[in-house]
This record gives C-alpha cells, structure tokens and sequence, in this order.
C-alpha cells in the first residue's frame, strides 16, 4: 500500500507523573478518510495519550505534527482550533446548565448538533433540561453529536460504546463511518475485540505507554492484537485459561440463598422474581436501562424497594442501608469504582475499610489481625501493591481488585458484582472470572450484571434476562450464546412467547 | 528531589524546622528573649488555640468545618462563671454541656439533615452567642468569677516553669494523635473525608460518625473556652472570639486537607505553636496593630502555599 | 427577568420547578412585610427608607458572595475589602465636593476591581484552597483598611450620601432600592446571559466538565474574584453614603451575613445553582428580622438568635428538600 501522508503524526510522545510514567514514547500515524483503532491493557497509556492529544494534559516530551506541521496543544480550546475534538468516557457538559446553555459555552452551532442527533436517532432530547436530568446515554449521544457538529479532521472516541445499548452503538458506527467519504478521520478506543476488528482499518496498540505495533484487524488478527497488548508472557497465561473450561457446580436443587420476589422500584425495575442457590452463579444479561441498576441497589440497601420481597436464607428482610444488606450478607461490587474506593488512602484502609464500620469496632483496631486479613486478600486476588500508599495510583483492573479484596477480607454470602469488567484488560478479566468460579465452588452465591453478553456463559451456572424492568427469560448458561441473549436481551424472546 | 520526597512524607518535619527558625528569628531580634518563662508563656497561650483546634481537625478531616467553635469556648466560660456559686464541679459541668449541646445541635443539622456544615455552623454561632448576650442580660444575677482551680489550670505552673494546662492538653494530643491513628473511628474520619458515599456503601452509617464527631468538637471548644477563662481569670462576652479563624489557620498550617481527608492533630499542634511565637514575634518587634494583622495573613498564605507546592505531585 | 434571559422556549411548570426557591424567597419576603405592617400599622415610606439603607450593604456583600460561590469558591475577603473601600472613600471624600467625590468613586470601584483581581490571582497560582487564600487575605485586607483610617472618620458630601439615602422618584421609592436595581441591572444581568457567565455557572457546576468544554477555568476563576472584588467595592462605597463616615471595622459583619443570606437566597455552596434575585430579596428579610423584633419590643438581642435560627431552619429544610428528591 502506497503510504499516503498522514494527517496526524504524533512521535515519541512521553508523559510522566511524579514517579508514573504514563506514556513513555507514543507513536500514532492516522491516515486521513481512515478510523484508527487504540488498543491496550488498562495502564498502557490510552487515555493518558487522548488527553495529551486534545489539550487536557501537557506532554514531557515528543511532538504532534497535523498535516506535517508541528503543533503545541496548551489547551482543550487549542485542540478544538486544530481540528482535534474528543468525546471523553465522563461526558463533558455541565450538569447545571441547559443543553443549549451548554452548546452556547463551546459556540457550537445548534442546528448542526440537532442534524446529527437525529442521524444517531436521538432526535427526540428537549434541548431546554438540564444535562444533569438526562440519562448517561443520552448524554454520550449528545456529547458525539455535539463533537461532530464541530466538523472536527480527527475525532477521538474513548470508550464510546461502553455505556451504549447494542442497537445505539451500531447507529453510532454507521454515522462515524461515514466520515471516511470526507477525508476525516477516527481515533477509537476500545476494550472490545469484536468491535475493532469489524469497524476499524488499522489499530496501534500500546503496552506500558509504548506503542509495540500496528496492525490492520480487518485480517483476522485479532489473536495478534491481545498478544502485542498482554506482552509475551502475559498472552500464554491468558491464554491457558481462555481454553480451561469454568467449573460448573452442580445446580441441582438445594434450598435458595436469595430469593427475590416481585420486587418493584421506580419505573425502571417493574416485577422481578428469582432466586439465587448457595454456591451458584447467576448471570443478568440487560441492555442499558432495563432495571438491572435498581435491582442491583435495591438488593444492596442502597435505594429502598417500592414493592416485593427480598428474603435471604428464606427470612424476609428489609434493608434499609447498606449496613443491613451487609449483615445479612449481601454484598456489592459497583460498576464505578471510584464510587467504592478511597481515593488518597492505603490499599490497606480501602480493604479494611467494612471491618471498621460497626460502631463496636470504632474503638482501638487489632493491627495485626486486620494485616493478616488484608494479606490474605490481596494475595489471593493477585493485587499489584506497588502503588498502595494511595488507591488512586493503581491500574483500573487493581483498583476494582481492591474494590472486590474488601468483600474476602470481611467476609459475605451473596456477592453483587455489577459489571465488574467494564473497561477491563482481558488478563484482570480472566482472573476475576477465574475468582468468581472459585467463590461459588466454595459455597458462595454471585449475582453478576455484565454489560459484555459474550462473557456471560464464561462466568455463570444460570441467566436471567431482564426486559423493561421484568425477567423475560432464564437460560442454563451452557446455551446462553451471545446471540440468544441478544435476542432475548431486546424482548425478542417474550414477544414470541406471548 | 529526594529531600522534596522526604518532606512529602514527613510534613512534621518541616513545621517543626519552620517553628525553631521562628523561635531562632525571636531569638535574634531580642538575645535572651527565649527563656524556660517565655516556654511557658508561649505555651500557656497555645494551650486554649491547640484544644480549640483539635476540634476544628476532627471536623476537618471530614471535609467539614465548625464556625461556631470560638463562640461556643466563649458561652462555655461564661455560663461556668456565672454558675460558679452553685459549686465549682456543676459550672464546670455546665460549661462543658453548653459545648455538648451546641455540638451535637451541629450534628444533627449536618449527619442527619444534610446541611452545609459551613453554613449551620454559622447559624449556631448566631445562636450561641445572641443566646449568650440575651442570658447575660436576663440570667446573672451575681458577678461572674472564673472558679480557683480553673485558673490554676488556665495559668498554673508546677515544676517551675511547666504550665498546668499542659497537663491537660499533652493527654488530649495523645489521645487525639493515637486514636486518629489506631482507632476505627478514627480511621472513619479519614475515611469519610475520601468519599463519603464510598464508606456508606461499605456499610459505614455515616451520619453516626458525623453526629459523635461534631459533638466531640463542641466538647473541645468548651473545654478551651474553660481553660481560656483560667488564663485570662475572667469571663465576658467576647473571650474566645477572636480565635475562629486561627484555628482554621493553625489546621491548614498543620497540613490537614480540606478536601481530601489527609493531615493529623500533630501538624495542628505546631501550627498552633507557629501561630502563637509568630505572634510574640511580633509583638517584641513592636509592630503596630494594621502592620501585624497584615503579616499574620501573609505569613499564613506564604506557608499554606509553600505547603501545597511541597506536597503536591506534579 | 433574570429568568427571560435564558433563551429557551419556556414551559410554565418548568420555570417554577428550576426557580422554585427564588420565588419562595420573594413570597417569604412578601409575608414578613405583611407581618411588619400588621404588627405596626404605621409602618410607611420612612420605614420602607431605613429598611432599603440597612438592607443596601448586605445584599451588595451578598451580591459580591455570590459571584464567587456559584463559580464554586468563597470569598472571606468580603467584609474587609468593604472596608478598605469604605475607608478609603470616606478619607478621600472628607471636604471634597459632589463632582469630586463621584470620581474618587470611580478611582475606588477600579480599586476594589484590582483587589479582586489580587485575591483570584493568589487563589489559582498558589493552588492552596480558596476559603484559605481568603482566610489569610481577610487578615490582610482587615490591616489594609486599618491603615488608611486607625478609627472610624472621614466624610463625604451631602449629595453623594442622598444618592443612597433620599427618596428621589418617589417617597414610596427610596434611592438605596433604585441604587441595588441599577448596579445589579448594570453589572450582572449582561454577565449572566453572556459566554462569560455560563462559563461562570460551568466552572461552579463541573470543573473538569468545563475544562475539556474549552473553558479557561484560571481566568474565569479570576475573573468571578475580581467582579466580586467591584462588587464589594460598591458595598462600600454604599457603607460611606448611607453612614456618612469610614469605619475600618465596618465590614466584619459582612462576610459571614454574606454567605448566609445567600444561602437564604437560594445559592448552592457546592457552586454552579442559584442566581442573584434570591439572594438581594433574603438581604432584606434578614434586615426586617431585628426591625420587627423592636417593633415588637422584643429586645433585639433576640434578633441574632432569630438570624441564626432562620438559617439553621432554612439549611435543614434545603438539605431534606435535597434528601428527598434523591431515590435513595
């Protein structure tokens, strides 16, 4: 192939912080009319190098060439003027203004963003609410269109399909897609394999903040594309476990752990029923908004059912806290794990943290016992404590790790993992499944959302599908094929049922 | 870069460098002025700001603030004073309840009632000190007089020159360092002051911690405002007033967070004593009101700045 | 007419659930002056003046709080730049004539901006917390203000103090109502449509947000400083006209009463919700409080108790009122 000039040079881009160093030489050449695919493990520097590109951060070294010419980026508004325009995986709008308030503060033109809304089949948003009062979707869709009304020459999307339904991210590839035909190009980052390989033309991927290679993914070559991301050693490991098949536990029948009844709560979450059996995985498999959410709060204490039963080991229970979900317990891993962790404090504090909320533990702390518990976790989930004097200085897949440590330190009998992958590496992946399967063989219940269907037959005994706030559908998990649930996943199942 | 790294993680350190160049820098200006007497002075001065500020740390570290401490030392004194016919254990005891009351009202507003702890806090120094002047007015029949003992707490010295009320504050900073440190609540502290929402969602009732916390800092505040009126041996309506704000200062100095629940009631006890020879500096150097007021705030921003630069990463 | 100036197609319902709070502080207003007027019946066009002068100072402290709040910080400098200004113009003033002393008026709001200016800069470049910055700044303004006049003194023409203290349009109308209408007309109704006022709310609403949004977040930061550094300067100068003197200790009841008249007004201390027609109505209703109390001939030594418990109640039921609308 002929090189054609690219529109977008970046080279030996380095960044460090403090001890860190989050990119230590980059290098990325997008093609115009081309959508570039990112790639890595969770710390190889992708987000670091978006940031870097659009402003937000300022690099220590390298440069940034458009069209040739070299560029200085001090700033996100400096970015915008060159033609680079990002959509971040927090949306960047303000919650207190008005979705025209917000257009008004970028100067975007908003008829534009009303046209390309309506091209992503979002035609339907009140540009007069608040941004806070949408939901995270929505917002998403808002933030691309308003990007895209900048007609930028390069898009970055990080993560974009993360929080999308399946039918909004194929809408959302088609609308991207299309500005190939113009010359312009796509960065896209993205943790899902399936997804490069169909929509994007050629993929860097970078491993501890280096760029190790490009590959064109449209060639099958996927399987190169997770060796380059885990490393040599690394790639033989997960691959041993990809072929090991999980361990099912017998599902025969045995007295149910969980058992959930008509539970009601908002208009989200409308009549759901099942239950959960000591040492069982049960699988939720839902599109973005079908309850899964409130399922999850209601059976952690977080939000208070409006309707329906939860009864842990057959007693009726009502949580009124968490604190309660936890005694009877019910633990939860949430989605976010900064909604879970201590930010500036010690891997050990984080970990130790549920040991020391009953007010008859306030008094003085038994060290060596609280050591001895929190090496166990951390040992047995294989943390990295390099980084442990301060949470916020470990990987993503660490800190959900710590986020998952606390619950074997202080101990539980139902674990709520809500999307514990999302935006994962595939190694801390494999190793929290792994751990799941282990936990249920040693009599524990797991209750696990996963946003990615496809891991769900890997992890679990059994799937129940929810469907506008209602179980439509429970599976053995040995014919839950993402197509099936797919299927299932959008209502297809009960229509024909009905 | 090692040296910075040093300082990062031994903030302590550093306070207490800057305090002995102060007590250098006196030393300098009057030779002979640093004596086991000026130990006591400064010490008998700090003691009332050092308790005061303890509260204002707890309170800190969990990203609140009380603005109603000084008030509440200030009623705490008087209504003992006032009630110090009745017996000197019941004034005493009243005292402290005032600190108890006020504290917990706090609590209430901010654990359970989700109020700005900025802002309730004011409210309740509004209330606390027109509740004071409408009960001086109404309430005191008899003169106020600061019991005996009191004052040999706020001003005694026993073996020379080590002030009575060290005695006191020595076991508050003990307890106050060790349980920050070793304690489950104190390790909740820290904790809520990260991420509130976090601590709930393990299990923490965070509004039990608040609601001890608050009350625990209006205890303080009394218990500085009775040691304040031993060491002045009267109580009016302004005593403690004018010590709001350098106990925000001395927790700032000290290097606890606002933000972030970081720091420790060591830092506070020699951003207390910083304060208070900063102070007598300026006295001996015999600078007008205006001209002291102005360095005070200056020296104050000069090392919150040159704190945060130190500390922070990038 | 804060409110028109959003332009976005308005739905009744929606208007009264995004100002909710502002109209109840307006009806809470309405109420106490019924109040007044049925406790003392010869309630009138002298009294509606002395309640417009006390009023005038806190809602401009309030005005000057506000700015600052809503881009997420605070300003403790408040009280003691009102001060310095007052000082400054009553010492400047003193035996000068009308066409004098509306320059010095000048040549004093171009100060109180440069103040400002002064405090946001220290606040973004040294990175040490805001209520710290203005913490030490207050320190520092309050011997500022002590320098230029040791003890209350000064003067200013007749005709400068009746701007703020005569009732010209109408006796119904006093001068210091006119006045606050004006400056809040003039200074911060354009902002608040504006790029710049948006960026304002952004910054108090999400600061990240507003950073990749393309917002200088410094400079707007200085900025919301430095109008509230004019702002406290008109307090000021307020402070000389409708007491005729400078007073170096004038300002330090204006700080904290700022900050807790507009939360009265409905301004969030998290930063980036609320608006200025709130806070300028809870400005005289925290000045009709002690008014009322001798009207009543209560002795207004209650009235700080009532200050306090006014808001108090008012932070517990905006904080439930928050609690309730969570789902949780």
């Amino acid at each position: 192939m002929s090189e054609l000039s690219p529109l977008l040079e970046v080279s030996s881009l380095s960044k460090r912080f403090g001890p860190v160093i989050a990119l230590r030489s980059a290098d990325l050449s997008v093609r115009p009319g081309e959508v570039h695919a990112l790639m890595g493990a969770n710390g190889a520097g992708k987000s670091t190098l978006v940031k870097v590109l659009t402003g937000v951060l300022r690099p220590d070294g390298g440069t940034i060439a458009l069209r040739g010419k070299i560029r200085v980026i001090a700033s996100p508004a400096e970015a915008r003027r060159a033609g680079l325009m990002p959509v971040y995986q927090d949306p960047a709008l303000i919650p207190d203004l008005t979705v025209l308030q917000n257009l008004r503060l970028t100067g975007t033109p908003v008829e534009a963003v009303r046209r390309w809304l309506s091209e992503l089949g979002m035609s339907g948003i009140d540009f007069g609410v608040l941004t806070r009062d949408l939901p995270p979707p929505s917002l998403r869709l808002l933030d691309l269109a308003r990007a895209l009304a900048a007609e930028p020459d390069v898009l970055l999307l990080d993560e974009i399909t993360a929080a999308l339904p399946a039918d909004l991210t194929t809408r959302v590839f088609d609308v991207v897609g299309r500005r190939r035909a113009e010359g312009r190009s796509v960065i896209f980052i993205s943790h899902r394999l399936a997804e490069v390989s169909v929509f994007c033309d050629r993929a860097t991927v970078l491993r501890d903040g280096e760029t190790v290679g490009v590959v064109e993914p449209a060639r099958g070559a996927e399987a190169k594309i997770v060796d380059l991301m885990l490393g040599p050693v690394a790639a033989d490991v997960a691959r041993a476990e990809a072929q090991r098949a999980p361990i099912r536990s017998g599902d025969g029948p045995g007295k149910s752990r969980l058992e959930v009844k008509n539970l009601r709560a908002g208009s989200m979450l409308q009549d759901v029923s099942f239950t959960v059996r000591p040492g069982e995985v049960v699988g939720v498999a839902a599109l973005e908004g079908q309850g899964q959410g409130e399922l999850f709060d209601c059976l952690a204490g977080v939000r208070k059912p409006d309707a329906g039963q939860i009864l842990v080991e057959g007693r009726a229970t009502s949580f009124r806290h968490p604190y309660d979900a936890i005694r009877a317990g019910l633990v939860l891993v949430p989605a976010d794990r900064m909604q879970a962790l201590l930010r500036q404090r010690s891997v050990r504090e984080n970990i130790a943290l549920p040991l020391v909320s009953r007010l008859t533990r306030w008094g003085l702390i038994n060290v060596r016992s609280e050591r001895r518990r929190v090496k166990q976790a951390i040992e047995r989930l294989q943390i990295d404590t390099r980084a442990q004097a301060q949470v916020r200085r470990l990987s993503g897949g660490n800190q959900q790790k710590v986020s998952i440590a606390r619950w074997l330190a202080a101990g539980f009998q139902t674990l709520l993992c809500f999307d514990p992958t999302r935006g994962i590496d595939i190694g801390t992946k494999r190793q929290i499944y792994v751990l799941v399967r282990e936990l249920a063989a040693a009599g524990s219940s797991i209750l696990l959302f996963t946003s990615e269907l496809a891991e769900i037959p890997l992890a679990c005994d059994r799937v129940i599908v929810l469907f506008g706030g209602r179980v439509v559908q429970v599976l053995p998990a040995n014919v839950a094929d993402e197509s099936t649930l797919l299927r299932a996943a959008h209502g297809l199942a009960a229509e024909a049922a009905s | 870069m090692t040296v910075r790294r040093y300082f990062q993680e031994h903030p302590i350190v550093v306070l207490s460098l800057l305090l002995l160049l102060l007590v250098g820098v006196l030393e300098a200006i009057r030779p002979g002025a640093v004596t086991p007497n000026w130990f006591r002075t400064t010490v008998l001065f700090a003691a009332p700001l050092g308790i005061l500020a303890a509260g204002q740390t707890l309170v800190m570290l969990t990203g609140g603030i009380d603005l109603s401490v000084a008030n509440v030392a200030t009623a705490a004194a008087y209504i003992m004073a006032s009630n110090a016919r009745h017996g000197d254990l019941q004034a005493v005891l009243l005292g402290l309840a005032v600190g108890v009351a006020v504290g917990l009202v706090n609590g209430l507003g901010i654990a359970v009632f989700q109020a700005q702890p900025l802002i309730m806090t004011l409210g309740m120094a509004l209330v606390v000190t027109g509740g004071l002047t409408v009960y001086s007015q109404f309430a005191v029949t008899s003169v106020p007089s600061v019991p005996g003992f009191i004052h040999t707490l706020g001003a005694g010295t026993v073996l020379g020159f080590v002030p009575v009320s060290l005695l006191l504050w020595a076991p508050i900073a003990v307890i106050i360092v060790v349980g920050l440190r070793r304690t489950g609540f104190g390790r909740l502290l820290y904790a809520i002051g990260d991420n509130a929402a976090a601590c709930r969602l393990a299990g923490v009732r965070v509004w039990q911690v608040r609601l001890v916390n608050y009350t625990l800092c209006g205890l303080l505040s009394a218990i500085a405002g009775l040691v304040l009126a031993g060491t002045i041996n009267t109580a009016d309506l302004g005593l403690a007033n004018t010590f709001l704000l350098p106990t925000v200062a001395a927790v700032v100095i000290g290097g606890t967070s606002i933000f972030s629940g970081s720091g420790n009631y060591s830092g506070t006890i020699i951003g207390a004593m910083i304060l208070t020879v900063l102070n007598s500096v300026l006295t001996l150097l015999d600078a007008p009101e205006p001209i002291k007021q102005i360095l005070y705030g200056a020296i104050i921003l000069l090392l919150a700045t040159a704190y945060t630069r130190v500390l922070s990463d990038t | 007419m804060v409110v028109g100036r959003v332009a976005i197609p308005f739905v009744p319902p929606r208007l009264v659930r995004r100002h909710g709070w502002t109209i109840g502080v307006y009806a809470l207003l309405l109420a106490s002056l019924i109040f007044t007027v049925a406790i003392h019946p010869t309630y009138g066009a002298f009294d509606i003046k002395s309640l417009a002068l006390g009023a005038l100072p806190l809602a401009l402290a309030a005005a000057a709080q506000t700015v600052v709040v809503l881009s997420g910080g605070i300003d403790l400098t408040v009280g003691p730049l009102m001060a310095v200004t007052n000082v400054l113009a009553a010492r400047a003033m003193l035996h000068s004539n009308f066409r004098d002393a509306l320059l010095i008026a000048v040549l004093v709001l171009i100060l109180g901006c440069a103040a400002g200016a002064f405090n946001g800069s220290i606040v973004v470049f040294s990175r040490v917390p805001d209520i710290v910055v203005t913490l030490a700044m207050s320190f520092v303004w309050g011997g500022v203000a002590l320098l230029i006049l040791e003890k209350p003194g000064g003067g200013a023409p007749l005709d400068f103090q009746n701007l703020a203290q005569e009732a010209t349009l109408s006796p119904w109308v006093p001068n210091a109502l006119v006045l606050l209408i004006v400056v809040v007309a003039a200074v911060w109704m354009p902002l608040r449509g504006s790029r710049l006022g948006l960026a304002l709310y952004a910054i108090g609403s999400d600061r990240t947000a507003a950073h990749a949004s393309g917002v200088n977040v410094p400079l707007v930061r200085i900025l919301a400083y430095t109008l509230s550094g004019v702002f406290a300067a008109i307090g000021g100068l307020a402070l000389t006209m409708t007491t005729g003197i400078g007073s170096p200790l004038s300002g330090s009841f204006y700080t904290l009463s700022g900050v807790a008249t507009i939360v009265l007004g409905g301004v969030s201390l998290a930063g980036g919700k609320g608006g200025m027609l709130g806070p300028m109505a809870a400005a005289f209703i925290l000045t009709l409080i002690p008014a009322d109390l001798i009207f009543l001939g209560i002795d207004p030594n209650y009235g700080q108790v009532i200050q306090g418990i006014v808001i108090v109640l008012v932070v517990m039921v905006g904080g439930l009122a928050a609690l309730r609308r969570k789902p949780a």
